[in-house]
């Protein structure tokens, strides 16, 4: 009698959410990506299907103020160009999307005004065709007026708009229904609080294939056991069977140039660069591990090392 | 554990009461409760002794190597996901010599493993064993090397699988408790004879589960207790699906053949790197690696803090005074929780403006600001206390406070009580920066 597998089967499948559109439908971008799908944990193909890898979405972000010196090092000039920035990402970093933050409507910061960010974008939207995501900068009544004029100008583009939060969602998921995009429903840290913001937004009429988890991620070094056991219970918690769990998961994984120590002069510690493309890589390789389905990068070395990590455990080359 | 029935149909059933309890029934549930041992009982049979002492043995086999404060231990796990309790036992990185390298060589990497320590969140996270290996090199430099690494302090894997030159590798470090790797079909009795007669923890390896469980199996019964087993990891997707197998077969279905730790030996590749970072997440008591850069080292050694601290416990950082950049008397001062990711979530804060600044650290046994505040553990008194403690009006000469936007109801208390000008500070600390600026400015 030979020893078999002891296999895990669920009821529960995470649902299938297209992000991009191309000219067939509708859309100008290269290709419409599909997140999720899988009814498993990740990865375990002897028990389960996972019709797609986990995509990787490399941010893009519009002010130089967001961007850690080490990382302008590395990247070159073109971060101080978000349309240049996004180009590199689809012809040379191999990036699967982006998502633009548009940090610079931050009013307390530069405060751009709302019809300039709507030329970003659309000349964005007009100089790479990677599926893509566009994010707010937090203040909520700035991205009222931001979201609003970017779901107008991407019309039929379907981007996923962001970010839903619990107290500030209404004028993203409008701006997002009105023009067929998705939404990001961040929530901080917590599988209650993941599906109360989902439950909002399906209250408030939003379908949920139209809809993506953000559940926090917490880098390497500064939580990430927080995350990673949070979206552990968020893909187990799919799997058994609750629907307003069942929605795909982005992790920010960009978060981990944001670790002091990741970009610290500190050779007792090896190369600095190199440190923080291993702290970058290891965050979305756990984010991942655990069930993410897109995770957003920021490093084409981190991008490479992690491709190659989630191939191999996929079975590939 | 067994249930107290399950316990109570293997008792004599005697009720004659020498154990201190009236009957065996009641015996059996203080037995199911760990509160009695079973040797309180003169009457149970050899038989029901074992299989008692075999059914409340843990799902893995706790093995360790190596000797004293630094001896490495494997295996104990009760979890397939950390958040159902915890993990143990974090996984043992060895860095392995190996004696292609020649003599010189390998003593390098012996001592390139020993210095391989970090102090981070006031835990010393390092490297922890070394491992020699047999591979094209001379068998003399082989057993040299392995004395020189067991004259150290880690606790060392001897690698080689011709029995007779592993035999005088482990009377050069017999006393070190060394683990053996490794027996494989091809050398199987003369390894397990080898580790049984010095009493070691052998390493099995086959390349099917179902194979390594026979293997395993047949080395305990022929009297090998500590056993580590090596499943195939050829490719990642092996590796998870062989670590992941094992780990339910020994918790979920106490599957007692495959209840002991497990071992990955990795190549130095940055594909390997990232595998070492898998075995970390899922399942791997030991992973060895034949090159570790500290660039990379050092997030994986970070890693594996995080997955293995308990959820239930929050890493804290010790309260105190804490300088950001070079304060001087005149820079400003704020307060958090000791909460290790609020403290290093403010300290990143405080550090994007650039202004050095004071951050006092005050002890909420490692709750975050609101947490802490809504458990009274962080209240006007006790931050009135650590600034008494750490001499916060020592070092700073502006006689003020930032407090956390969160806790701004505190403010009026904890001016009456210090004498200090109280600032309310942002809600989120990704507001510092901004406010920092215009105090320093």
């Amino acid at each position: 009698m030979g020893f078999e597998l002891p296999k895990e089967k669920f009821g529960g499948r995470i649902k299938e959410v297209a992000i991009g559109a191309t000219k067939d439908q509708g859309g100008t971008r290269s290709a419409r990506l599909v997140a999720g799908g899988s009814n498993g944990l990740p990865f375990l193909k002897f028990e389960s299907e996972m019709p797609h890898m986990p995509l990787v979405a490399m941010d893009v972000v519009d002010t130089v103020r967001m961007v850690p010196d080490r990382l302008q090092e590395s990247m070159g000039a073109v971060v101080n160009d978000p349309v240049e920035w996004a180009k590199k990402c689809e012809s040379e970093w191999g990036a699967d999307m982006c998502v633009l933050k548009l940090q610079s409507a931050n009013p307390e910061e530069e405060n751009r005004p709302a019809e300039e960010l709507e030329g970003l974008v659309d000349k964005m939207l007009k100089g790479v065709a990677l599926p893509m995501a566009v994010y707010g900068c937090g203040f909520e009544e700035k991205d009222a007026k931001v979201i609003e004029k970017v779901s107008n100008v991407a019309k039929g583009e379907r981007l996923f708009l962001g970010l839903a939060e619990e107290k500030a969602f209404k004028s993203i998921a409008a701006a997002s229904m009105a023009n067929g995009h998705g939404v990001v429903a961040f929530s901080n840290l917590d599988i209650n609080l993941a599906k109360q913001m989902n439950i909002l937004l399906l209250d408030f009429g939003m379908k949920p294939e139209n809809i993506m988890m953000d559940p926090l991620m917490a880098p390497l070094g500064m939580g990430l056991e927080y995350s990673y056991s949070n979206i552990e219970r968020l893909r187990l918690g799919a799997l058994s069977g609750d629907p307003v769990l069942q929605m795909p998961m982005i992790c920010d994984c960009s978060c981990a140039w944001n670790v002091p120590e990741a970009l610290e002069d500190n050779p007792e510690r090896g190369n600095a660069e190199m440190r923080g493309v291993y702290w970058e890589a290891m965050t979305a390789f756990s984010a991942a591990v655990a069930g993410a389905d897109v995770v957003i990068m920021r490093h084409p070395k981190s991008i490479v090392m992690f491709r190659e990590a989630v191939n191999a455990l996929a079975g590939g080359a | 554990m067994p249930t107290a029935m399950e316990i109570y149909k293997l008792l004599p059933k005697k009720n004659c009461g020498e154990c201190k309890f009236p009957t065996c029934l009641a015996f059996a549930m203080q037995l199911a409760n760990q509160k009695v041992a079973l040797e309180a009982c003169p009457y149970v049979s050899p038989e029901a002794k074992v299989a008692l002492e075999e059914s409340g043995a843990p799902p893995i086999k706790l093995v360790t190597f190596g000797v004293g404060e630094l001896a490495a231990k494997m295996g104990d796990e009760t979890q397939l996901f950390r958040h159902d309790k915890t993990f143990y036992n974090p996984t043992i990185l060895g860095l392995i010599a190996d004696d292609a390298e020649g003599i010189d060589g390998m003593k390098a990497k012996v001592d390139e493993a020993h210095a391989m320590s970090f102090e981070r969140v006031g835990q010393m996270l390092r490297v922890d064993s070394v491992a020699v290996r047999h591979s094209s090199g001379s068998p003399e430099d082989f057993v040299a090397a392995v004395k020189v690494a067991a004259d150290k302090e880690l606790p060392v894997t001897i690698m080689c699988e011709d029995p007779a030159l592993a035999s005088k590798a482990v009377d050069a470090c017999a006393d070190k408790k060394p683990m053996l790797y490794r027996a494989t079909e091809s050398n199987f009795d003369a390894m397990v004879a080898l580790a049984k007669g010095k009493s070691l923890p052998l390493v099995v390896s086959a390349p099917s589960l179902d194979e390594l469980a026979q293997a395993a199996d047949k080395a305990k019964k022929a009297g090998v207790s500590d056993i580590v087993l090596e499943p195939s990891i050829q490719t990642s997707a092996d590796m998870l699906v062989n670590m992941t197998a094992i780990r339910r077969a020994a918790v979920k279905n106490k599957f007692r053949p495959l209840g002991f730790p497990t071992i990955a030996v990795l190549d130095g590749t940055a594909a390997d790197h990232m595998k070492a970072a898998l075995g970390v997440m899922k399942y791997s008591s030991a992973v060895l690696m034949d090159s570790m850069p500290r660039e990379m080292v050092y997030p994986l050694l970070a890693m594996r803090q995080n997955i293995f601290t308990d959820p239930q416990v929050p890493i804290q950082v010790k309260a105190g005074m804490y300088k950001v950049g070079e304060p001087t008397d005149k820079s400003p001062v704020m307060f958090t929780t000791n909460f290790s990711l609020t403290y290093f979530t403010v300290r990143a804060d405080i550090e994007k403006s650039k202004v050095p600044a004071w951050l006092l650290v005050v002890d909420t046994e490692g709750q975050s600001v609101m947490t802490a505040f809504a458990a009274g553990k962080l209240t006007p008194e006790s931050v009135a206390k650590a600034i008494e403690d750490f001499k916060v009006k020592e070092m700073s000469s502006r006689n003020e406070i930032i407090l956390p936007g969160m806790v701004s109801r505190m403010s009026g208390k904890l001016g009456e009580l210090t004498g200090m000008k109280i600032t309310v500070g942002p809600r989120e600390s990704s507001g510092l920066p901004k406010l920092m600026k215009s105090l320093s400015g």
